[in-house]
């Protein structure tokens, strides 16, 4: 049943995304969630790719994405309906799908070579355990031997898991180097954790930031998401640009995950930590806090959305953030200049307060200076 | 050859029949058990300290399930009051149900309580080597529990109790938890962790120095072998996290910033000193049972244990290697990818001594005459369920497998089948091999046959699917999650009353076996029991060994 679903979405986004990306930079196609009517043609196409892969959810949200608190709503002008199957856990026995090259590794090195083995290893032990209980059993076995010693046996399973442990280590190390290597970023987000929410600067986009928490169980069900996933405001990015992700906390230890993307970083206090992904999917895709930070522990939900180049710059504008350089197309244009807009407003980020929620918009702990200057090292240490 | 257990066919126990008067002045009741110095009654009160221990973190853990078997937020607030209140009473319960089942129930239970009872007998000691410092290292642990237990009722920042996990990583336990509960709970660390390194010092002095005449090291049976590794890393790894919870202490109280970002300081060195002594401490949790469970196998399968020395040198290069791959608990915190890369390798190796261990078990097994007793019947459900416990934990050890399930249900799932599976089999098999040896009583066979199956069913459907849970991403440590993890949660608490009622079971063999039990022969095992302990009465005498068992 989530198959058909699934490719329906997937087939929707796909056909999309080049007319989305042929209309570019538009000022403000902020309305369109508001207003799925939409006059111009493009502005229907844009509207399409929001209503369209709500419509076949038959899970609990009503139809589209009929809102039942506006003004929260108009402060996101895209809003990506997210999918059943990818993104988010479905209670299926596997890892989520993977949308990241990274993720994609992983996932072919984890079910493709380390559950084999280790199935492989546990049905060996238990045959093992089975044959020697029946066979040597008493009634069948009545007289023990003394054999206590068999060198060249004792030396084989040495040697054997030593063995498979190679076969494992080599392609384990890759895994590891190539997350680790992260292609030249096409823009940089700073992701903050705070006690619960957690605040995303765009220090390429003018530096304005967005304080993201997570949803009431009402507003989650009347937008169609998750409940605990859903946040009011997401974190978004561009389609098929490597995003360089800066994590840190202002109070207490959090950690940055999202599942599908194969990634997780702790935020600690006094350091930058980096992480990095990319996909060439657009959605939206859930993740959580996953280190113990306090009461409020389970309910500081990730939410990214991945959206096609122009719509991301849309959603820029529509946060009081520029786009770098001239308003080309991402991600050819950031990658030359990580360097922001020096004029860029920072105050946008009040416009973008989120009515549902008790916490405070902006903290002195998230008003940090752009770290998209750092190199291609891989990790920042605090001291 | 001398790499086979010791086997003292020649001896006969001063004691081990009816007239043994010198060994007949038992004090009275006060002096026997609040002032003991006789390492087999502190062995038993260490015994009844673990059960009790086991019953209250037991309980917290039924407490966890009942909240998760669906989403939402079901009981937590009938409780605490409402929202934060709640949440933080969660963080409580799971912080406290790590630490009991670690520090009071698992480790009194197999150094306290087996270690104390049996590595006098088996190494053919009247005693151990400092028996007041005996009795002191127990009734530290009474205080330690009592201020952990404590800590619950008074403030810990958002709530009462301590919240920070049984890892209380700084900051959320220096400035995030204001109040005295973090305080209590860590003064309950340093003298459980005082306790434990005095105990670690008397095994080390009896081991090294107390073994009757012919009792090389390398004849020592392999559960004293264990408990010798055991105790090593327990003196080597507790000052570590004794100095890192006291640095949590002067930062929480004087103003000192080991761990705090804004004073120079760094959250991750709490977490560098506190997995030197974690990973350690997780070994240090297994590898008494290891020891048990090579007593068993051997026992029911008529045969010496297979490849002696393989297995007593495995268990020291388990704890060898145990302090060099500390850091696979932080493979999130941002760590240089060489480092990584050598934390996943070191931590793979382990995997080796290990499947030595599993191997050597079974080709114990093998031409063996096997009886499938309720102790081989832990035994054998131990080697699988460790096994499993452990192929996954070589999932985990590669760093970049980790980065998707650090933190989820999957290390959840691991850690209880290594350990609930693993260290409690264990200690099951212990207790029901022992148990007329101790008691003088033999256990009830039917309800002990019962007690195994339904925990062993119980456990694997209460922890199996939190591996799933953990692969789809459901994190740790939360008392509610979205609905779509809703389905193996349920299982999972099904599983829970399974245990509840096998443990129903323990409980009413204990009962039932100490009332009516059949009386215990010195022997009853037969000829696979071949250590020292069997050579004496069952209960053993007062005093023991008064003339030393020679070693053949």
């Amino acid at each position: 049943m989530k198959t058909p679903l699934k490719l329906i979405l997937a087939a929707a986004a796909f056909a999309l995304a080049p007319a989305a990306a042929l209309s570019q930079a538009a000022p403000a196609p902020a309305q369109t969630t508001a207003a799925p009517a939409a006059q111009t043609p493009r502005d229907a196409i844009s509207a399409n790719s929001q209503a369209a892969p709500a419509q076949p959810e038959e899970m609990n949200q009503p139809q589209g994405e009929a809102p039942s608190n506006a003004s929260v709503l108009a402060s996101s002008p895209a809003r990506t309906a997210p999918n059943a199957t990818v993104g988010q856990p479905t209670g299926a026995m596997g890892f989520q799908p993977q949308v990241t090259p990274i993720g994609q590794e992983a996932l072919w090195f984890h079910n493709a070579l380390l559950m084999p083995i280790i199935t492989i290893i546990s049905i060996f032990v238990l045959g093992l355990l089975l044959f020697v209980m029946i066979r040597f059993r008493r009634g069948a076995n009545p007289v023990p031997s003394r054999t206590t010693h068999n060198t060249l046996l004792e030396v084989v399973w040495t040697l054997v898991p030593v063995l498979i442990l190679v076969a494992i280590a080599v392609p384990s190390i890759r895994l590891l180097a190539h997350q680790y290597a992260p292609p030249k970023a096409d823009i940089t987000v700073k992701a903050t954790g705070n006690q619960w929410y957690w605040t995303y600067t765009y220090p390429d986009h003018g530096g304005f930031e967005i304080v993201s928490n997570g949803l009431k169980d009402a507003d989650a069900k009347a937008r169609g998401e998750p409940r605990l996933l859903a946040v009011d405001e997401r974190m978004v990015v561009p389609q098929g640009a490597v995003v360089k992700v800066i994590v840190t906390a202002a109070d207490v230890i959090h950690s940055w995950g999202v599942p599908a993307f194969w990634t997780k970083i702790d935020a600690v206090p006094g350091r930058l930590n980096e992480t990095w992904f990319k996909t060439d999917r657009p959605g939206v895709y859930y993740g959580q806090c996953f280190e113990l930070c306090g009461a409020r522990h389970a309910y500081m939900p990730i939410a990214v959305e991945v959206l096609p180049p122009a719509q991301f710059a849309a959603w820029v504008a529509s946060k009081g953030g520029t786009m770098p350089g001239t308003a080309k197309p991402l991600p050819d244009s950031t990658a030359a200049s990580p360097v922001t807009n020096p004029q860029a407003a920072p105050a946008a980020a009040g416009g973008s307060a989120p009515e549902t929620s008790p916490e405070p918009t902006l903290t002195p702990g998230t008003t940090t200076p752009p770290v998209s200057a750092q190199g291609a090292t891989n990790t920042k240490r605090g001291n | 050859m001398t790499d086979t257990t010791a086997n003292a066919t020649h001896f006969e126990a001063h004691g081990a029949h009816a007239a043994h008067h010198d060994d007949e002045h038992t004090p009275g009741f006060f002096v026997r058990w609040f002032m003991s110095t006789n390492h087999k009654d502190i062995g038993t009160l260490y015994l009844i300290f673990a059960i009790v221990a086991g019953i209250i973190g037991g309980t917290i853990s039924g407490i966890m399930r009942a909240e998760l078997a669906s989403p939402g937020i079901d009981f937590l607030e009938a409780w605490a009051g409402s929202g934060d209140q709640a949440s933080h009473l969660w963080n409580v319960l799971i912080s406290a149900h790590g630490l009991i089942m670690v520090f009071f129930m698992v480790m009194p239970a197999m150094i306290g309580g087996f270690g104390n009872w049996f590595v006098p007998l088996m190494i053919g000691a009247p005693d151990m080597a400092f028996p007041r410092m005996n009795n002191i290292s127990f009734w530290l642990l009474v205080p330690a529990f009592i201020l952990l237990l404590g800590s619950a009722f008074v403030p810990g920042g958002t709530g009462d109790g301590a919240g920070v996990g049984w890892t209380v990583y700084a900051p959320l336990s220096t400035s995030g938890s204001p109040g005295p509960a973090v305080d209590m709970a860590i003064f309950s660390l340093h003298l459980a962790g005082a306790s434990s390194i005095l105990g670690a010092i008397n095994f080390i002095t009896t081991i090294f120095n107390m073994r009757a005449p012919g009792m090389t090291l390398h004849k020592m049976p392999l559960f004293v072998w264990s408990i010798l590794v055991t105790v090593f890393l327990l003196l080597l790894a507790l000052p570590v996290l004794a100095g890192a919870i006291t640095m949590l202490l002067t930062d929480r109280n004087f103003g000192t910033h080991f761990f705090d970002a804004k004073g120079g300081g760094d959250p991750i060195l709490y977490q560098h000193l506190f997995w030197f002594f974690g990973h350690p401490e997780v070994y240090i949790m297994i590898l008494p049972g290891f020891g048990m469970v090579s007593q068993v196998v051997a026992t029911f399968s008529r045969k010496p244990v297979f490849g002696y020395l393989g297995m007593a040198y495995a268990m020291v290069s388990i704890g060898v290697i145990g302090f060099v791959v500390w850091a696979h608990h932080m493979f999130t915190v941002g760590m240089d990818v060489n480092t990584k890369m050598y934390f996943t390798a070191a931590t793979m190796v382990i995997a080796v001594p290990t499947g030595i261990k599993i191997f050597s078990w079974i080709a114990t097994m093998w031409g063996g005459s096997l009886t499938f007793e309720t102790p081989m019947m832990w035994a054998l459900g131990f080697i699988f369920m460790f096994t499993v416990g452990g192929v996954t934990g070589v999932v985990l050890a590669n760093g970049g497998i980790d980065n998707n399930v650090h933190d989820t249900y999957y290390v959840v799932a691991h850690f209880h089948y290594v350990l609930s599976l693993g260290a409690v089999f264990s200690l099951f098999a212990g207790w029901y091999y022992w148990f007329g040896k101790m008691f003088g009583k033999m256990y009830n066979e039917l309800l002990g046959q019962l007690h195994f199956w339904l925990f062993f069913i119980g456990v694997n459907v209460l922890f199996f699917p939190m591996h799933f849970l953990g692969l789809q991403g459901m994190q740790r440590r939360v008392p509610d999650y979205t609905d779509a993890y809703a389905g193996w949660n349920h299982v999972a608490s099904l599983g829970f009353y399974l245990v509840a009622a096998s443990m129903a079971l323990f409980f009413i063999n204990i009962f039932w076996s100490l009332m009516a039990g059949r009386r215990a022969a010195d022997n009853y095992w037969g000829e696979g029991a071949t250590t020292l302990e069997w050579t004496l009465s069952s209960p053993p005498p007062f005093h023991q060994f008064s003339t030393l068992p020679k070693i053949d």
